[in-house]
């Protein structure tokens, strides 16, 4: 099953993958990591794809893909 | 499972970059540091750093680098390259830095056509000192020295670098990126890719101009910066390849 | 035997390629042409490269980035373009980056004149620019000298990784003089830089920047404590002057460069006529020989002379500085590209008799 994975320390809480995963189940969790954002988290491991585009929207290399 | 995306292992995993949440600077620097990796040449590589927000991601990406005083780094780029052909010289400036304070000295190392990669963060802004004009503001656009938007009469309108480089006869590959979504993102890593290739077959110089979101001084989301570039920033600064004679 | 009959800038450009300078970039302005044109061609027969900067500040920082890569670089101009250089020149000094800068001086302010003057000094002696930094700065006096002190700058500016400024006049640069040029350096043999140059990571595989920027002042000031300390360093090892007839002197004539050989020619002839003239050359300006200062007999001296060719006077204020009130320093002034003359001198010395 596809899914990724979020270096809390890196992700800023931008917003930008939570809007470019087509199947919607990115989202800006309650975790505030040592910057103070609250990062994101996939919330529904079962319809990842794999299909990277958060990974490769995310401007600090923040997501792993794994598949 | 495999893993089929991951950060560059050379960049840091513990401290981000020094860029603002959903700033394009940090989605270029991630693209940079993919090709340093791809083509293995992190060896070789120094980056010229700008004044402004451009030198922010120095530590996390880990390369070697020269800070330039604004608005310098084309002539720097352009007289290490010549001297030190070994070496892979990239130029990194921002509006301010490659358009304005810099003007004659981007102009003219496009002219002397060395093989150096030239990437240009265009976020219509002065964005390290809090959101000045820059060359490259919209028409309407407000900026803290344009209170009322830029205006035609007053400021003249934004420059386009891209375009204006490609009239030169030494420049081989001009082109314009966008940053603010993962299909613009995906292109923009094909242009920075193929640009470091030219180099590395001392094919000539490569200008690559890439329209970043800049939240902290639109005043926006970057999620309300990136429908700002699709919507209102691409009329301006249409995307595309200007020159490409490789 | 490596005797020419040549020209100051030819000469200083020579120089720099026998000391191993394998760039130059600068701009067109006279008085110092003959040295970019010079180099434009002889730089490429040596495996050098030459770029005609699109500016004086381009030019700069083209020295800077290539000085950067552990190449040995220079750069000339006059007057308004070391102006212009002025941004360049901080950031040499604060990225301590070694490299060479030759200013053949012309009148001035601003576009002043093309003609020869010694309106330099404050600009190039104590601020080159904003930021309260120094660099080492050598007076020649003739075209011999400009050829001699352009080959050690490169040796200093290694030694303590500092700009070097040799401040020639338009005199010197454009004088035709019998002059034996220095050997050619091998490339090889220059000191080795790798342990700083930053196209090259540490042994650790940590990476080099170049930074003249410091995120907290107190980084910065110990960044400006370890200037100075340089500074103290040029202070009690390098300090460099002439003295000319300065033992029994009673009217004590201090001046540098062509005002100093047109000293020294009147110091002939009022010693042909039984005063006791003497000359004091400074040779460094920075470090300023205050030892020379404190070396005098002030109370053998009746009187002290500073010749320059600057209105206002600059270098008097040094002179004066180091004379500490032990004797009256009284100006002999041209500017503006009026060149002194041994006569402007006698007279001066004798109306102070």
């Amino acid at each position: 099953m596809p899914k990724i994975e979020i270096n809390k320390e890196l992700c800023k809480s931008c917003g930008l993958c939570v809007k470019e995963c087509p199947k919607k189940i990115i989202h800006i969790g309650s975790t505030i990591n040592s910057k103070g954002y609250n990062t994101a988290m996939q919330t529904d491991d079962n319809k990842c794809t794999g299909c990277k585009l958060c990974a490769i929207v995310c401007p600090d290399s923040a997501i792993a893909v794994y598949k | 499972m495999e893993k089929i995306y991951d950060r560059v292992s050379f960049t840091s995993s513990t401290v981000p970059t020094g860029f603002c949440p959903g700033c394009g600077h940090s989605t270029t620097h991630k693209l940079i540091a993919e090709a340093v990796e791809q083509y293995n040449i992190r060896d070789k590589f120094l980056t010229i750093y700008p004044v402004g927000c451009g030198g922010l991601g120095l530590t996390w990406i880990n390369l070697n680098c020269i800070g330039a005083a604004h608005g310098r780094a084309g002539a720097i780029a352009t007289a290490i390259k010549k001297t030190n052909p070994d070496n892979f010289i990239m130029s990194y400036q921002g509006d301010g830095d490659l358009a304005s304070i810099g003007m004659a000295e981007t102009i003219h190392a496009a002219n002397r056509g060395e093989s150096i990669t030239v990437i240009f963060i265009n976020n219509a802004n002065f964005g390290m000192t809090g959101g000045q004009m820059a060359p490259t503001t919209l028409l309407g656009q407000k900026a803290t020295t344009a209170q009322n938007g830029r205006n035609i009469e007053e400021h003249g309108a934004p420059i386009k670098m891209a375009e204006l480089i490609s009239g030169l006869d030494a420049p081989k590959y001009v082109a314009r990126f966008a940053l603010h979504n993962a299909k613009n993102v995906m292109k923009a890593k094909q242009g920075i890719n193929k640009a470091f290739e030219m180099q590395l077959k001392n094919q000539g110089y490569a200008f690559i101009e890439l329209i970043s979101m800049c939240p902290t001084n639109w005043k926006m989301t970057p999620v309300q910066c990136a429908e700002y570039i699709d919507n209102v920033v691409l009329k301006t600064f249409p995307l595309g390849v200007f020159k490409d004679e490789i | 035997m490596n005797k020419q009959f040549i020209k100051g800038n030819e000469a200083i450009a020579e120089s720099a390629v026998r000391a191993g300078c394998r760039f130059f970039a600068g701009y067109p302005i006279t008085p110092q042409n003959e040295i970019p044109e010079y180099l434009s061609s002889r730089l490429p027969e040596v495996g050098g490269k030459f770029i005609q900067g699109e500016s004086e500040i381009a030019s700069v920082f083209m020295v800077y980035g290539v000085a950067a890569t552990g190449i040995r670089a220079m750069t000339s101009s006059s007057g308004p373009g070391l102006a212009l250089k002025s941004e360049g020149i901080s950031v040499l000094a604060a990225g301590k980056i070694p490299s060479v800068i030759v200013n053949v001086t012309r009148g001035g302010p601003a576009l002043g004149t093309i003609e020869p003057a010694q309106q330099d000094y404050l600009s190039s002696v104590h601020s080159p620019a904003p930021g309260g930094f120094k660099c080492f700065v050598l007076a020649p006096q003739n075209v011999q000298e400009a050829a001699d002190f352009v080959y050690r700058a490169f040796d200093i500016a290694d030694k303590y990784r500092a700009p070097v400024i040799v401040l020639a006049d338009g005199m010197i640069g454009n004088m035709m003089e019998v002059v034996e040029l220095p050997e050619m350096r091998d490339i090889e043999d220059l000191p080795n830089n790798d342990n700083w140059r930053f196209n090259k990571y540490n042994d650790d595989g940590s990476i080099r920047v170049l930074s003249t920027y410091c995120p907290t002042g107190a980084m910065l000031m110990a960044q400006n404590k370890k200037m100075k300390e340089m500074y103290d360093t040029w202070d009690k090892e390098e300090q460099q002057w002439d003295e000319y007839m300065l033992d029994d002197a009673e009217y004590v004539i201090c001046a540098y460069g062509s005002s100093a050989r047109i000293a020294k020619s009147a110091v002939k002839e009022l010693r042909a006529e039984g005063i006791k003239a003497g000359l004091l050359r400074p040779i460094t300006l920075v470090p300023f020989p205050k030892y020379a200062f404190e070396k005098l007999n002030y109370n053998k001296i009746k009187e002290m002379f500073c010749a320059e060719m600057s209105i206002p006077g600059q270098f008097i204020y040094d002179v004066k500085y180091h004379v500490l009130g032990r004797s009256k320093v009284l100006p002999i002034q041209t500017s503006g590209g009026v060149i002194l003359e041994t006569d402007i001198i006698i007279n001066e010395v004798k109306a102070n008799l």
